[in-house]
């Protein structure tokens, strides 16, 4: 029988907080005080379970939970509450200026440096075996929600097109048509919307493409029909509503950067450690929570760090 | 309008433009606390309490810095009269914003708060505005203007910087589209131009000494 003389400073087995409890300790003590409860109580109220209503529902082959176990955010909070500026600059004008986006048809072109550049359709892509995913989802602005996503891994999409040895990036595009999208008249940003990613980053298994979202197909303000959902980096990067996807030699540019580069970078990990220039990036708002919660480092996907390994981090925010 | 000794009874005309003052002052808390108690503040509570505040803060100094323009437009004396209580309510919505950020965003922390002042620009600017406000409610009674006699216009001359340091702070946190700042700051353009003698200068005359 093996007996285990502990170190004095060692803690036992008991002692250690578990996991749920610890990520969950805001909630736990907010609920130790009767007066913290009545300021959280609007909240409870509007986080009531919902679900999308008139989307179609998609057939879903297989569900992987990947936020740590984390509370999903209500449907209602994430399709009413986003950026998508070619339907208007504040959080709630996607949802009320969407309704003018075309989903059909909607062809999506893929060529550049590949052997098998081809237009795919929609339907198509829709009709591939779909699985849900869990993520969270940090937007540059310090705000985060937890989404179960339907689609499936990019980088399986991508392999179809055989990209060539010459294919270091990707680069993703999204519709750009004023009139499908009144607000891009005022200018504010460089349409189109365009996003990119090394070919590593765009291969690794946690980077996906959503056409879906809660089992339904994606709301237009939520970036319908098809649209990258890539965890580990600020919201921005996860590009909607995408037209044309190309393999290429060259860092392909990329719209925030375009804006503002010493803000916005090409990489946009997301990283507690690297504040924006004009704020913190240490903490964020869970949408349903009132107070600020720590930010993880990769959103919480530390097994994203290989891709950056000899990479300076700061440097390359 | 006969307003000459004892028939002068009731200011009608400083009553309606009082009401109005508090109306713009208080009616916005009054939807405010509605949407609160009817959980009506949509996905992100905290970020709609610090905006509401803080859009009604600059509109409120900018409708105090609006009464000195408007005595000179209409000649009537109550905008003068309704200037101190807008200013009281403008430092109500800056009081208001900042306790939100206070709460929600530093839980109370002063090492927190520190940090962010001491780093982030438009913090520093935000409470900058937020210190210039605080001597000047403190000394908006008819005492402290008796008591600091000429000295005390001088101090309230502090109000154009918090109005200003207000504007840039809201430019300086946009992302993108600044339309809706850059609204607050042409407007406050145009009440800070009014005070400016241009028919003094453009005649080549030395600037009058003014009080307000």
């Amino acid at each position: 029988m093996l007996i285990r003389i502990l170190p004095p400073h060692a803690l036992r087995e008991s002692e250690i907080t578990p996991q749920p409890l610890y990520l969950n300790r805001r909630q736990v003590l907010a609920g130790m005080g009767a007066d913290v409860a009545a300021l959280s109580l609007p909240l409870s109220a509007c986080a009531k379970a919902d679900a999308p209503t008139d989307l179609a529902p998609l057939k879903i082959a297989a569900e992987h939970e990947q936020a740590g176990g984390e509370t999903v955010t209500p449907f209602s909070t994430v399709s009413t509450y986003n950026n998508y500026y070619e339907f208007g600059t504040s959080k709630s004008d996607p949802a009320e200026n969407a309704h003018t986006l075309q989903t059909r048809p909607w062809t999506v072109e893929v060529d550049g440096e590949c052997e098998a550049p081809a237009r795919v359709d929609i339907d198509s892509i829709l009709a591939r075996r779909l699985e849900q995913r869990v993520y969270r989802h940090r937007c540059v602005e310090a705000w985060s929600i937890v989404v179960p996503w339907d689609g499936f891994a990019l980088g399986d999409f991508l392999k179809q097109f055989k990209p060539t040895s010459k294919a270091k990036y990707v680069a993703f595009q999204t519709l750009y048509d004023p009139k499908q999208m009144p607000e891009t008249r005022h200018g504010i940003l460089d349409w189109p919307y365009v996003e990119g990613l090394r070919i590593d980053e765009a291969m690794h298994p946690l980077a996906f493409l959503s056409v879906g979202m809660y089992g339904k197909v994606l709301p237009n303000q939520d970036g319908a029909p098809l649209r990258l959902t890539i965890p580990w980096k600020y919201g921005f990067k996860s590009i909607k509503s995408i037209v044309r996807i190309r393999f290429t030699e060259q860092r392909p540019p990329t719209t925030w950067n375009k804006m503002a580069s010493n803000e916005y970078g090409f990489y946009a990990n997301v990283n507690p450690h690297v504040d924006h220039p004009r704020w913190s990036q240490a903490r964020e708002r869970r949408l349903g929570e009132l107070f600020k919660r720590d930010t993880l480092m990769f959103n919480g996907y530390p097994e994203v760090a290989s891709l950056y390994s000899g990479l300076n981090l700061r440097m390359n925010y | 309008m006969a307003q000459t000794g004892a028939a002068k009874r009731f200011d009608w005309p400083l009553l309606v433009w009082r009401a109005a003052a508090w109306a713009l002052g208080g009616v916005p808390l009054l939807l405010l606390g509605w949407h609160v108690l009817h959980a009506q503040l949509g996905p992100n509570p905290v970020e709609f309490l610090e905006h509401d505040a803080g859009d009604w803060s600059l509109r409120l100094l900018l409708a105090t810095l609006a009464m000195t323009p408007l005595r000179r437009l209409t000649g009537r004396p109550e905008p003068l009269r309704v200037r101190r209580l807008l200013g009281l309510w403008a430092f109500f919505w800056v009081c208001l914003h900042f306790a939100i950020y206070l709460t929600f965003d530093l839980e109370w922390s002063p090492s927190a708060l520190a940090a962010d002042v001491v780093k982030r620009t438009y913090i520093t600017i935000g409470f900058a505005a937020w210190l210039a406000l605080v001597p000047l409610a403190i000394t908006s009674t008819q005492g402290w203007q008796r008591r600091l006699k000429r000295r005390w216009a001088t101090l309230h001359k502090l109000v154009y910087a918090a109005a200003v340091l207000g504007v840039l702070h809201y430019i300086w946190l946009v992302k993108a589209d600044l339309r809706e700042p850059l609204l607050y700051a042409g407007i406050l353009a145009v009440l800070l131009g009014m005070r400016i003698p241009w028919r003094g200068i453009l005649r080549g005359r030395p600037l009058p000494r003014r009080t307000t």
